[in-house]
């Protein structure tokens, strides 16, 4: 939500129902992503994920105004995708390290 | 004492505090939820084939609360629009709308968590498994409506197995060797599940009692300070529309992969 005036609420409510036929379409496409028959968990996982950021950008860009923020709140979360990448970049590193002679189920 | 910069941007940061102050929570916010979405990357990876569970969860039911929440982030942001625009009234209208999607989308989540509740997985003294949801139970015998699998694996990936028998099943208290519902502690999996949805279900109210109080006696203060007023309501709005976007990947997470 940014510090600019809105327009009148009957051309955001418009914008709105734009957004919220986006998110129909990006939520149902996930769905349908899930139930592919010929792809492998992997493949399935990347696509699901992808459109999943879709529907994110489309949520933080348009409804939190994120596309005309400040400078300041772009280098909060600068800072924030740097530690977020590197939690999950480090947590996918070490997923083969098991200790010798773990034993599964 | 007059607290600075609730109305005008500091000119430093180009943000009024509250504004700034939300957006660094909601940083710390990235980073709880980023710790418990990095356990659910290594639980997966860890289990062995075959062990982790697919289609435990309604897809409709899931599908219906995404709806519900994206729903509510809308009518989040045109409640502010309608504040900033000066329509109280439709102020008013908007975040009542809000509050009752919030509700909704809690009443959903606990009836999914009740499913998981009342379905028991039972080990029977045969070596067979019963598997399925409570009917009734007294000291004699236990009746569920499920199915016979023989080997465990049948009751992990429920996806790729097509009409699924129910039907109802008497079993006597002596031949049963083990019983335990789907609760956090019956797999790895539901463990994360009720941690992670638990923990949004959390944001979710806490978000509803913010809300809540602006929509009722928060909302005096528009008469005395609309611009202020106003602030608070974008505020709490950035809050909420970071738990939709928390859900957006809670979603195909648990429900769908």
């Amino acid at each position: 939500m940014s510090e600019a005036h809105p327009t009148d609420l009957k051309t955001q409510i418009r914008r709105c129902a734009l957004v919220f036929l986006a998110i129909i379409c990006t939520t149902s496409l996930m769905i349908y992503a899930s139930f592919l028959p010929h792809y492998g968990w992997a493949a399935k996982v990347a696509m699901i994920l992808a459109i999943a950021i879709v529907n994110a950008f489309i949520v933080a860009g348009f409804l939190m105004h994120l596309l005309s923020e400040k400078k300041m709140v772009y280098t909060v979360l600068g800072f924030t995708v740097i530690f977020f990448a590197g939690l999950m970049g480090l947590t996918v590193w070490a997923t083969g390290d098991f200790p010798v002679g773990t034993v599964f189920h | 004492m007059e607290i600075p910069y609730t109305i005008q941007a500091r000119p430093d940061t180009g943000l009024y505090n509250a504004k700034l102050g939300i957006w660094l929570f909601l940083a710390s916010e990235v980073m709880l939820f980023g710790g418990l979405f990095s356990a659910y990357v290594l639980l997966r990876v860890g289990a062995p084939d075959g062990y982790w569970p697919h289609g435990w969860l309604n897809v409709t039911l899931g599908t219906v609360n995404t709806l519900i929440l994206a729903l509510s982030a809308i009518t989040t942001l045109l409640a502010w629009v309608a504040c900033k625009t000066g329509q109280f009234g439709r102020f008013k209208i908007f975040h009542a709308c809000t509050l009752a999607l919030a509700l909704s989308f809690l009443c959903v989540k606990m009836y999914e968590y009740h499913d998981k509740w009342i379905h028991y997985e039972i080990q029977l003294t045969d070596g067979r498994i019963a598997d399925g949801h409570l009917v009734s139970q007294n000291a004699q015998e236990v009746v569920i409506e499920g199915r016979y699998v023989s080997d465990e694996k049948d009751l992990y990936d429920l996806r790729a197995q097509k009409n699924i028998p129910r039907d109802e099943i008497k079993i006597e208290r002596s031949l049963i060797k083990r019983m335990e519902n789907y609760g956090p502690w019956h797999h790895t999996y539901l463990a994360i599940y009720f941690t992670l949805t638990g923990l949004h279900a959390l944001h979710i109210f806490a978000g509803s009692l913010v809300i809540g109080y602006l929509w009722g006696p928060g909302s005096r203060m528009y008469r005395k300070n609309p611009e202020q007023f106003t602030n608070r309501v974008e505020v709490s709005g950035l809050f909420w529309h970071f738990v939709d976007l928390v859900w957006i990947f809670l979603f195909p997470v648990l429900y769908l992969t």
